[in-house]
């Protein structure tokens, strides 16, 4: 599998009046084609800022970002974007929020938006209005819309993070059935490390002040995986273990700082 | 959980909603409504009409609803009405069409461009603080008495809320979903069609409501001031001729005529926001 996706020497500084916050530090990763990546680190470690550099939301930085080798210059179809919230435009329904610039009268755009209602698991609910929608419906949508327009990568930043254990675990789902038919290639923030080890390739454990990679941990096992399993628990131990240097290090960190 | 089972039988609730609105219990509902809305008018009116026919109040200076509606039904079948209402009714639609719409695009134009604002907001501002009586005169002295000026005073009128509300609008869409619109890679004009109107649209028809009514209460000064014809012409009249009943009939036109194009704005609302998830009481 080639490289779709190649980050080098990333940095990004946040200036303002009182003073400058580096949010990350020379940040290095290439992401393959179909893979599956859950970057994880605790709040404040730059995951949003890295998420919005890749999809060109924020293109003030440092280093380079390249998609299939071209720079990354600003926001496009081809990198979908997943909000925490799911961003729907409350006066459309729910197939024309799928549809959004594009119109439905077209045979083929028609055909596809049927065809991602029925991946989502929204039939029935076409004609529905967000304010109708429970958050993971919601949420399903702004998949949806993200999908027909094929990006080459999906970035999600904590898409799951407002919803109830129940829901998220059947999101979880819905998103690796997604990945499995389309070979989507996924970059996932979340703060759950159960999320984390379940959805994975690789996880890329972020740690903060300045932002940068604390570790990559492949995750090998094969789909569908399950929680309770005992290899599922030795890679979560393991991601938690690296969560407890990050700590360590902060203690320190403060410590002297004090 | 409870939460998803319903939203599964909502949207077909919706739907069949929508077909039997006009007939059914929804319907017995909203005449429900309406009944207690008429309770304290009626008896305000039934006490009214008492006080009248017992010489408790002067029928000169408080006329009896019995005798409003008598000259009512005069005037209407002597036409008067229906002449000076038309006349109206075309001032003020001209007035608003002429103000609402210079106020749409200005509000339209700096909303959109910092650069119009800067020049422009800061003396629509100023204007908008003068009051329309103050104006009236300077007005009849640029342009007569005529049709010109009634205009004028009326479009003046109807401007500024319809300006205020369409800046207001188009500066108040969620910029969250700008960041949207850019990941969905939406062009300047499909942004512009797709995000920034629909977005703005409740405060556009709000000031359509609100320029409405002031294009209406416009009226009002402008025919005042001095017309040959309007309702405001006939309220003028029955102060000439001590005829309080007919003075009665223009207020009362004035209100209900006013209400209609209120209602009319606020079913287009209700036709256009639905998709609003605010308190309905
Ligand atoms: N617009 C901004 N201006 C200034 N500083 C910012 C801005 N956005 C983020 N930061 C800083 O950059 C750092 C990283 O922020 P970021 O939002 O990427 O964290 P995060 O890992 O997504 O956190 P969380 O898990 O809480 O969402 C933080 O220290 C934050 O204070
Ligand atoms: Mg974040």
């Amino acid at each position: 599998m080639s490289t779709l996706l190649d980050i080098r020497q990333l940095s990004k500084t946040f200036h303002s009046g009182k003073g400058s916050v580096s949010a990350l530090q020379n940040i290095n990763l290439a992401v393959k084609e179909g893979e599956f990546i859950t970057v994880i680190g605790p709040s404040g470690c730059g995951k949003s800022t890295l998420l919005k550099i890749v999809a060109g939301l924020d293109v003030e930085y440092d280093g380079s970002v390249k998609l299939n080798d071209r720079d990354v210059t600003g926001p496009g179809i081809e990198k979908g974007f997943i909000f925490q919230e799911p961003r729907l435009f409350p006066w459309l329904t729910v197939e024309k929020n799928i549809a959004a610039d594009l119109s439905l009268h077209k045979p083929e755009i028609r055909k596809k938006v049927d065809e991602l209602i029925e991946l989502v698991r929204l039939k029935g609910f076409e004609k529905s209005y967000p304010r109708e929608l429970s958050g993971g419906m919601a949420q399903r949508v702004a998949i949806a819309r993200a999908l027909l327009r094929n990006p080459k990568v999906l970035l999600l930043d904590e898409p799951f993070g407002a919803l109830d254990a129940f829901t998220r675990a059947h999101m979880q789902e819905v998103l690796l059935d997604i990945w499995q038919q389309n070979k989507t290639t996924m970059i996932f923030v979340t703060h759950d490390i159960d999320e984390a080890v379940f959805l994975a390739n690789r996880i890329v454990i972020l740690k903060p002040r300045p932002g940068t990679v604390q570790k990559i941990v492949p995750v090998e096992l094969l789909f569908p995986r399950k929680k309770s399993s005992a290899a599922f628990q030795e890679l979560r131990f393991k991601v938690i273990g690296e969560f407890e240097k990050i700590e360590e290090l902060e203690l320190v960190d403060n410590g002297a700082g004090i | 959980m409870s939460n998803r089972a319903e939203m599964l039988v909502q949207p077909i609730r919706r739907t069949k909603e929508r077909k039997s609105s006009w007939s059914g219990l929804k319907w017995k509902a909203r005449l429900n409504d309406s009944m207690i809305g008429a309770i304290l008018p009626v008896m305000i009116v039934m006490v009214w009409q008492l006080a009248g026919k017992l010489g408790l109040i002067s029928t000169f200076f408080l006329p009896t609803p019995a005798m409003i509606l008598e000259s009512f039904k005069e005037m209407i079948l002597s036409g008067e009405l229906a002449v000076n209402l038309s006349i109206s009714i075309q001032r003020a639609a001209a007035g608003f069409a002429i103000g609402g719409s210079l106020g749409l695009l200005f509000g339209l134009l700096v909303g959109f461009s910092r650069k119009a604002e800067h020049t422009l907001d800061p003396s629509f501002q100023m204007l908008r603080m003068v009051p329309h009586l103050a104006l009236a005169p300077l007005i009849i002295l640029w342009f007569g008495f005529g049709e010109t000026s009634k205009v004028f005073i009326i479009a003046n009128g109807a401007f500024f809320p319809m300006y205020i509300n369409t800046f207001a609008g188009i500066r108040s869409v969620d910029n969250r979903l700008f960041d949207v619109a850019g990941v969905l890679e939406f062009s300047r004009f499909k942004q512009i069609t797709r995000l920034i109107l629909p977005a703005a649209l409740p405060n556009i028809l709000l000031g359509v409501r609100l320029s409405l009514a002031v294009s209406w209460l416009g009226l009002v000064v402008a025919e005042l001031i001095g017309s040959q014809s309007g309702i405001g012409f006939l309220i003028n009249i029955g102060k000439q001729n001590s005829t309080t009943e007919v003075i009665f009939v223009g207020v009362l036109i004035f209100a209900i005529v006013g209400k209609l194009f209120d209602s009319f704005v606020r079913l287009l609302e209700r036709r256009w926001l639905h998709w609003r998830d605010s308190y309905k009481g």
